[in-house]
């Protein structure tokens, strides 16, 4: 288990990518599960950085667990900002036209899509968000 | 990521190399917001591109909606990654997309 707390702003998503990539590379994860779970931080650290603590700042923690049989990658990310479950939300209508569409919703949308799993628990005044990745 | 320009008449170009997420794709959004006016045709080349996320569909799709009303847009060389992404979320529909 390897772990960063960091401030949650838009400008440090490289450091976390940085941070996780470092520990796929040490695992030979192909780089497609690589550049999946790279999209996935984007979208979650990206909103905790955006709406966890508004108008404020303050940190989170994202955690790396490896489990076998089969081998996965467990990401977990942590705040304490607001509760927010972003699962609770509708999924978007991928099927509308360009003039139509409404871009909300797409980035979790998609992290679903690309995980094996994904959960969040509100506990301890704590949000936390799990994604897990077969590789 | 970087973004390379290729402006041919009313033609224009976007080569984009690296990642197109929340932290680049404003960038892009400037460059565009800076380069479509008169243009009929924008085409936007993905080979050097490793991948996108929601920020970098938002700006593809204002794109697209501009470009729907004064000409084309196509999208060219999209590797398997960015591929599944377009087709999940839709914008394979949406977008012109030619390997």
């Amino acid at each position: 288990m390897k772990e960063l707390t960091i401030d949650a702003t838009v400008e440090n998503i490289e450091t976390v990518t940085m941070f996780v990539d470092e520990q796929l590379a040490q695992m030979n994860c192909p780089l497609k599960a690589q550049m999946q779970i790279d999209i996935a931080i984007d979208e979650l650290f990206g909103n905790i950085a955006h709406y966890a603590y508004n108008p404020e700042t303050g940190p989170a923690t994202v955690r790396i667990d490896v489990l076998q049989d089969p081998l996965s990658v467990v990401v977990t990310f942590i705040d304490n900002g607001k509760a927010y479950d972003p699962l609770a939300r509708e999924d978007p209508n991928v099927a509308l036209t360009a003039e139509e569409r409404e871009i909300g919703g797409l980035g979790i949308y998609m992290v679903k899509k690309c995980m094996d799993e994904i959960s969040y628990e509100y506990k301890d005044g704590k949000n936390i968000l799990r994604i897990k990745k077969k590789i | 990521m970087d973004i390379m320009e290729n402006l041919n008449g009313n033609q224009l170009c976007i080569s984009l190399e690296g990642r197109l997420d929340t932290t680049t794709a404003p960038q892009l959004e400037k460059v565009l917001a800076d380069r479509l006016e008169g243009l009929t045709e924008l085409v936007f080349d993905m080979s050097a591109l490793d991948y996108l996320s929601s920020a970098g569909l938002r700006v593809l799709l204002g794109a697209q909606k501009r470009m729907n009303k004064q000409g084309s847009m196509k999208v060219v060389n999209v590797n398997e990654t960015i591929m599944e992404i377009f087709e999940v979320t839709g914008f394979a529909d949406i977008l012109t997309i030619e390997s």
